[in-house]
């Protein structure tokens, strides 16, 4: 008995909904820095705010235990080289990894391709986050082979205990990326919150930023939200903010069923909810424009990870049907760890399949790895890294042994993913040295800046931005709410409740994608784009004043929705700002055909003024000389890298 | 035979059991109720026993319910069928599936 249903069959009615509805109390919360979203980024930002003396709250959607990306896990502790074993330095990395990004450790080739990176993000990273790695093990994760598992493997240094992963590193060269236990990592870092005397509020997403007097662009003073299980309604008054939420993976998805959210990326909690409040109130975002390929699994596409040659499966031959090697990157250390062939080694596959010269499907050959590499990439790596877990658990149940049998590898079976599904790309708020928004008193970590990196970059840009705003709030005064703004906000946000029939979250999701998927894909125009933004308008007019939602989590699903249409909103004003086309943003437009004409290489940003929609533009290096910057800024910083 | 009760049910979403209980070990003690990032559970009107599994539609198979769990074998993933995986056993060359 599991489903709602067997309930209902057992006793013959739907069981009631099971916690208290407190939909018209209201519980108001006075903190001096206030963090936005408990993942990664910010429980990092709010351990490293409490560590300085301030007065911290923390909201999350879920529960922190096990909240955002990285909840599950993460195996690879990608950019550290700081650490006693790297062989770069960390500010030229830093600024080979600006350049470079997709392909780091590789040779450099000449010229370089066109980057939209984030300079700031970055040099934060490869100065602090060997420090916020070692911080991270004093809170009890776990980060090196303590139990001498894997005595004997490559890349295991035996004075440190530290792993090394090939990634970025071709034989050796760099020793960056640490192979970490990170499933230990999110329930010490919620105890470490709870130790320093963070106020956790989990299961409650909030809705919008408050700013002074109310006024857009105005400085944030605090923000609204509603638990997620009896619909309470919060007021947080804080001297500053922190914004941690997470990206938007779910823009143009159609529906739940047909390619849901049972794939790795696409959580549903991840909707755009930051970059939605802080546009609202006036933030500045740029690379909105950007949009990635989405991983979508049920119904059309495997789940990732769940077959050989994804991300993670390191040091794995793939093979043809017959065992004939397959010229695809062993993801090893010959290769630096290189995920995918490359656009031509892909294309020499394709062709060898089409003449035979490569028989499908294709495996991971697990059974002829060394037995200390097959435990790494299996045990460890699989085993540590967020949702794979299952799949080693899973298949191993069903009889699956790494050293006999080999993995089916689906990427070629099952093609590409159709272009009008994708997911946004890195576009997020601009930042300062800081890592303060274009807003006083909002501070931004972690994925919801833009350009941003992987699980080590939300930690360590999250402690930074943590300290930065405590700093900020020793020398600010107090703030206060406009109660209208509350009001406002508060009717916005109970409104479908009020309601028992209509649209459901589902639709309504639906319709936005569809928009979405019709007038802002593969092929745009600006006479596309402007029906999308009347599309937008038009869901926005006559179908939300018909949402309704049934319950607290229905509620949740409902304002997601919403911020999924202010979302939509704010990458169609991006595209129509871009007038040329480019390649590593993914952007193509029919009426400016030119890829990355050179006066268009610039960042170009958005943001609401009286609720009308400003663009402006950066030059891509706007964050001037890193190093230099980075110093001037962190006097006082004490760590690990002691500089040259 | 006695009628079992039929009801007007709507179809139910896909896939519908993300996990499988195991009523024999799993004591109710709603551990995956909390860690889930999405509330996929709610707790069981009855104490004890384990959740029921109410937004199916909405797991994304992140796992912490399985991996957090404090009582091994309570709860178990279970895969849609199009997501089982395929592997091959080098030493005989027969092809195996996720069929448990």
């Amino acid at each position: 008995m599991t489903k709602w249903n067997d309930l209902l069959e057992k006793n013959g009615k739907v069981p009631p909904w099971p916690y208290p509805i407190r939909y018209d109390e209201e519980h108001e919360i006075d903190t001096d820095i206030l963090v936005i979203g408990g993942g990664i980024a910010g429980c990092w930002a709010a351990i490293s705010a409490a560590r300085n003396g301030v007065k911290v709250a923390m909201v999350e959607k879920a529960d922190t235990i096990r909240s955002g990306s990285g909840g599950p896990g993460c195996d690879h502790w990608c950019v550290t080289p700081a650490n006693p074993h790297s062989k770069v330095d960390p500010d030229d990395w830093a600024k080979r990894l600006v350049e470079h990004p997709v392909h780091a450790g590789q040779p450099p080739t000449e010229p370089l391709p066109l980057a939209y990176s984030n300079g700031i993000g970055t040099q934060i990273q490869c100065r602090e986050d060997f420090d916020t790695l070692l911080e991270l093990e004093q809170m009890g994760g776990k980060i090196r082979d303590v139990d001498d598992e894997y005595v004997g493997a490559e890349g295991r240094y035996d004075d440190t205990k530290f792993m090394f992963s090939p990634r970025m590193s071709p034989n050796h060269a760099t020793e960056v990326t640490i192979r970490v236990w990170g499933t230990t990592f999110k329930p010490a870092l919620k105890k470490e919150c709870q130790r320093l005397g963070v106020k956790i509020y989990d299961r409650v997403m909030v809705t919008s930023l408050l700013t002074e007097g109310g006024v857009q662009g105005a400085k944030v003073v605090g923000a609204t939200g509603f638990n997620d299980r009896n619909g309470e309604f919060m007021v947080f008054k804080s001297k500053a903010a922190v914004l941690a939420t997470a990206g938007n993976s779910s823009l143009w998805f159609l529906n739940t069923e047909l390619a849901g959210y049972n794939t790795f990326p696409n959580s549903r909690t991840k909707c755009g909810d930051g970059m939605s409040m802080a546009w609202k109130a006036g933030a500045e975002l740029t690379l909105m424009e950007q949009t990635g390929m989405g991983f979508i699994g049920t119904g059309l596409k495997h789940t990732w990870y769940g077959g050989s040659g994804d991300a993670s499966f390191e040091n794995l031959q793939q093979v043809d049907a017959h065992g004939k090697k397959l010229p695809w990157p062993l993801q090893g250390w010959p290769d630096g760890g290189d995920m995918r062939p490359s656009p031509e080694g892909m294309q020499k596959i394709i062709q060898g399949i089409k003449d035979g010269t490569y028989a499908l499907p294709f495996y991971g050959d697990f059974p002829a790895m060394p037995d200390i590499e097959r435990r790494v990439t299996w045990e460890l790596m699989l085993g540590e890294e967020s949702t794979t877990k299952n799949i080693t658990n899973s298949y191993e149940k069903a009889g699956f042994n790494p050293a006999k049998h080999l993995l089916m590898n689906f990427l070629l079976m099952e093609g590409n993913g159709p272009a009008n599904w994708r997911t946004s790309g890195a576009g997020g708020l601009t930042v300062d040295w800081d890592l303060k928004s274009s807003l006083d008193g909002l501070y931004v970590a972690g994925g919801q800046m833009f350009a941003a990196g992987d699980h080590s970059y939300a930690a360590s840009t999250g402690r930074y931005a943590g300290r930065k705003a405590a700093a900020y709030v020793k020398q600010t005064g107090e703030s206060k709410i406009s109660r209208d703004q509350v009001t406002l906000e508060k009717a916005r946000i109970y409104a479908p409740i009020k309601r028992s029939d209509g649209v459901d979250w589902k639709e309504l999701h639906a319709g936005i994608a569809r928009a979405m998927q019709y007038f802002c894909s593969e092929y745009k125009t600006g006479l596309l784009l402007n029906m999308g933004l009347d599309a937008l308008k038009e869901i926005e007019e006559v179908f939300v004043p018909r949402l309704y939602a049934l319950d607290p989590h229905k509620l949740m699903r409902s304002i997601e929705d919403l911020c999924l249409l202010t979302h939509g909103q704010i990458v169609l004003n991006a595209s129509l700002a871009r007038q040329a086309s480019s390649r590593p943003l993914n952007f193509f437009r029919i009426d400016y055909p030119e890829v990355d004409p050179p006066d268009w290489n610039k960042f170009i940003t958005v943001k609401l003024e009286n609720n009308k929609v400003k663009t402006g533009e950066m030059p891509l290096n706007y964050w001037g000389d890193m190093k230099t910057n980075y110093e001037a800024r962190n006097k006082d910083y004490t760590g690990v890298y002691k500089g040259k | 035979m006695p009628q079992k009760q039929i009801y007007a049910l709507p179809n139910i979403v896909s896939p519908a059991n993300p996990v499988i209980f195991n009523p024999d070990i799993c004591n109710g003690c709603n551990t995956c109720v909390e860690v889930c990032q999405i509330d996929v559970f709610i707790p069981n009107p009855e104490k004890g026993k384990p959740p029921v599994i109410l937004h199916p539609d909405e797991c994304w198979y992140g796992g912490c319910c399985v991996n957090h769990c404090p009582l091994p074998g309570a709860i178990s993933f279970n895969w849609p069928v199009q997501q089982r995986a395929y592997w091959k056993d080098k030493a005989t060359g027969k092809v195996l599936r996720d069929s448990q």
